[in-house]
């Protein structure tokens, strides 16, 4: 029953949701969307006892893969390793006869309180948040999934309402057009975040 | 005669026991050699407060060794029984075997005719089921290799007894007396079996036996239930005496031994959830009459045939040791002993054994051995039987030191097999969850139950239940409270959850104590008396309605649970504080007024402690102070 190009799973990890402004507006975007399933996994675990066999069965209905989350500590929220750690299983995920995820695509959705500025080589964290990714590339790698650049929020501490709703209707066309097969993923790969130049990567 | 009555003897045996048992157990020489001596002390020989009565007290004191049967049966599987087979008829058999045959040899040298001889022999090769079984269990040695195979000697010999009986009066040159008369040492003078031909005998014999394993399986449970619904504990108890009794009665009857008979009836019951009660009921009885019969053994030693001819005397006990040495260590080379357990398996049967007492008078009745043989030939068994638990403790300090292993370990993984590291007393719906868990982890659980439905119940449900009041040292014992690690008492009477804190406290120190308890007043009691972990009954469950209350109202599941958990922190952390600020008032205030007094104090530290409770790994306002931002509270 597959009525779309692509199914999307986008997990969220957020533990203190009720803080992030930034955050509660964005996922407004895309939690109704046809094809698109939002899976709030602090919500459904909040004892991190993830059922593995379900979160499993969702990674097999679906063809996109997304991590959204805030960074924290230049890295994702606990239990999303926690979730990596325990569902991305051997023999299932990767390893002689784990091919179940072989040619999904995986990227990330992230928010960071600091400025973009801060993200430079020159800047205060002497890297990109693309190289800060570097295990979860890796991750997708040894599980054959096709990887995309991250679509990056950053400077959350100084939002202005109006940037909010512009990088919410950004995130909704970017995933609308991944579900609809519209997105060209060779273009996509070119740039450092996916959402630098929506147009020239989103066929017509 | 000194005695004037049951009363004055009854006094006379149990002050010996009370004072010379303690110092034997003080001075490392065990209860049985305490015994003895207290046997001795109050004999003849000694200060000579009991007289020639004491071999009817032997007779009636041997009903101690039916008991111990009983009670080894109970721990006897049928499937643990099955796979001693081997041992019990290779060792066992080679054992009566080959010492029959060397004593038979020795006779014969010494001018007795072939029949003396054989009787002889057959007698002497019986070892002291009650001495070796007392004094290795006392040890802790029955685990072990040597203990388990000493056992199944020991079990053979009990068996050997029935045919070496039926023997003796073939030997006779003029046969007088019947099997039976003198087979049944413990009562009734006449069987059923009597003037029957021998297939008629048989069959009623293995009738009998056919009753005892069919009405094991299927009258005595039943019974048991039905008697337990009374929940009177001095009827189970009656029931258990009234059991082992008539099972006497009944093997009495047909001319077979007791002990046999009440071990095959224990057996059968080794499964059976009345196990635990049925070991605490029967085990104080045991302990008192196996105490009079070594008593009564001690006191049945002929001082005056000794020191008559001591060198007779020491020549025979030397020569019987020093036979039944060499076999067992024969024995045990041939099913390849270590060397260690070889010379405990050696130095624990070679003595004679109670049984020689009554065959050798029943020889002496139908005219095998004649009064001048057997006479020193019973000093020299009783002799043998006193100097065991000295050999044994020779063999522990001097022998084994040489060998430089002292316990089998290896057998210890078995032990914890047999023995379940949790106890469990009470299984209602709190105890049922606890054990589940913990079966669903492979963790042994030993449940005791006193609802004698509810045991029924489980029991169909397959799970291991037993019957018992928890409360009872002797019941806990039973259940293996020694070799346990935890105990969780989880049934629903607090002052019962007390006494038996305390019971566990006093005699099973190592043991790690679980309780339950409705509030936290109850809590404060418990932590009062030792206990290591105390649940409110209710606690978690309501943190739970609080955590599912606030998810609905719309927080965050997580945000709910965090800030449940540090309240639940919180609530620990307090209660630990009231209940030293208890103490201080504890005797000025009534409970109730204590109970209001104990939540005002809780809820004004709560309010004090509101700043702590915050969140503030993920709240970066403090960062927004610092780094600048413009939202207030909340951003990422």
């Amino acid at each position: 029953m597959k009525n779309f190009e692509n199914n999307i799973l986008i997990l969220f990890a957020h533990p203190a949701l009720q803080n992030s402004r930034v955050n509660r507006h964005l996922i407004k975007y895309i939690t109704d969307l046809d094809g698109v399933t939002f899976h709030d996994i602090y919500e459904a675990y909040p004892d991190f006892h993830i059922n593995v066999k379900r979160e499993q069965n969702l990674l097999l209905e679906n063809d996109i893969i997304v991590f959204h989350h805030p960074l924290f500590w230049f890295s994702v929220p606990a239990i999303l390793r926690e979730w990596m750690d325990l569902v991305l299983q051997h023999m299932w995920a990767y390893g002689k006869t784990g091919n179940a995820l072989k040619g999904k695509i995986l990227f990330n959705v992230v928010t960071t309180g600091g400025r973009e500025s801060l993200f430079q080589h020159d800047g205060i964290h002497g890297n990109t948040l693309v190289e800060f990714l570097a295990p979860i590339r890796q991750s997708a790698y040894v599980c054959e999934m096709d990887f995309l650049p991250p679509f990056i929020v950053h400077g959350t501490r100084n939002i202005t309402q109006q940037e909010i709703t512009s990088h919410g209707e950004d995130y909704q066309k970017i995933i609308l057009s991944l579900r609809d097969g519209k997105v060209d993923l060779e273009a996509a790969k070119l740039h450092q975040r996916l959402n630098s130049d929506l147009k020239s990567i989103i066929k017509t | 005669m000194q005695g004037d009555g049951f009363f004055f003897q009854a006094f006379v045996y149990l002050s010996a026991a009370v004072i010379s048992v303690p110092v034997a157990k003080r001075l490392g020489l065990g209860s049985v050699l305490g015994y003895l001596i207290a046997g001795f002390a109050i004999g003849p020989f000694g200060f000579h407060l009991i007289g020639e009565e004491g071999q009817d007290v032997m007779h009636f004191a041997e009903f101690g060794v039916v008991m111990m049967l009983f009670l080894i049966g109970l721990e006897l599987r049928p499937s643990l029984l099955w796979r001693l087979r081997g041992p019990i008829l290779g060792m066992g058999g080679l054992q009566v075997g080959l010492t029959t045959a060397a004593i038979t040899s020795v006779g014969i040298f010494f001018g007795l005719s072939f029949q003396s001889a054989l009787a002889v022999g057959m007698t002497l090769s019986l070892s002291s089921t009650a001495i070796v079984l007392q004094t290795l269990n006392e040890k802790g040695l029955m685990k072990t290799d040597a203990g388990q195979s000493a056992f199944s000697v020991l079990l053979f010999q009990d068996i050997a007894v029935i045919p070496m009986l039926a023997i003796m009066p073939i030997l006779a040159v003029k046969t007088v007396k019947t099997i039976q008369e003198a087979g049944d040492s413990h009562g009734g003078n006449t069987t059923w079996v009597e003037g029957f031909s021998g297939w008629t005998q048989a069959l009623m014999v293995a009738g009998v036996i056919a009753f005892i394993i069919i009405g094991g399986l299927f009258l005595i449970r039943p019974f048991f239930r039905y008697v337990a619904k009374t929940r009177l504990r001095e009827l189970f108890t009656a029931a258990a005496l009234l059991l082992v009794i008539g099972i006497s009665l009944l093997m009495a009857k047909v001319g077979l031994s007791p002990a046999l008979g009440t071990f095959l009836a224990g057996v059968v019951l080794a499964n059976s959830e009345y196990r635990h009660e049925l070991e605490g009921d029967i085990e104080p009885f045991k302990g008192l009459l196996l105490g009079l019969f070594f008593i009564a053994v001690g006191a049945s030693i002929d001082f005056g045939l000794i020191t008559a001819k001591p060198g007779l005397i020491g020549m025979l006990v030397v020569g019987l040791v020093t036979i039944k040495l060499v076999v067992l260590l024969v024995i045990g080379i041939i099913f390849k002993f270590r060397h260690d357990q070889n010379v405990l398996f050696a130095f624990s049967l070679a003595q004679g054994g109670e049984f020689a007492f009554v065959l050798f008078s029943f020889a002496v009745q139908n005219h095998v051995v004649s009064n001048t043989v057997a006479n020193p030939l019973i000093g020299a068994v009783a002799i043998s039987m006193a100097l065991t638990p000295l050999a044994l403790i020779i063999n522990d300090k001097l022998i084994q030191p040489r060998f430089g292993t002292h316990e089998n370990e290896e057998k210890e993984a078995d032990s914890i097999d047999e023995k379940n590291p949790v106890i469990i007393a009470g299984f209602g719906n709190f105890g049922s969850i606890v054990g589940r868990l913990l079966r669903a982890n492979d963790v042994g659980i030993t449940v005791l139950e006193h609802d004698s439905d509810r045991v029924e119940l489980l029991r169909k449900l397959g799970l291991k239940v037993f019957y018992g009041d928890a409360s009872r040292q002797d019941l806990l014992h039973a259940a293996g409270a020694e070799k346990a690690r935890v105990l969780i008492l989880a049934f629903n009477d607090h002052q019962k959850t007390l006494d038996m804190v305390h019971m566990a406290r006093k005699h099973y120190p190592h043991l790690t104590i679980f309780t339950r308890s409705s509030g936290r007043t109850e809590v404060f009691d418990l932590l009062d008396e030792g206990v290591h972990h105390t649940y409110r009954e209710t606690f978690d469950t309501s943190l739970k309605v609080g955590i599912d209350a606030l998810t609905t109202l719309g927080f965050r599941a997580y945000q709910a649970q965090r800030a449940t958990k540090t309240f639940r922190q919180h609530d620990v952390e307090a209660t630990d504080i009231l209940r030293h600020v208890r103490h201080d008032k504890k005797n000025f205030i009534s409970l109730s007024r204590q109970r209001i007094e104990d939540l005002e104090q809780l809820m004004l530290s709560e309010l004090r402690d509101t700043e702590d409770h915050l969140d503030t790994g993920w709240d970066i306002s403090h960062v927004m102070k610092e780094f600048g931002g413009k939202s207030q509270g909340e951003d990422n």
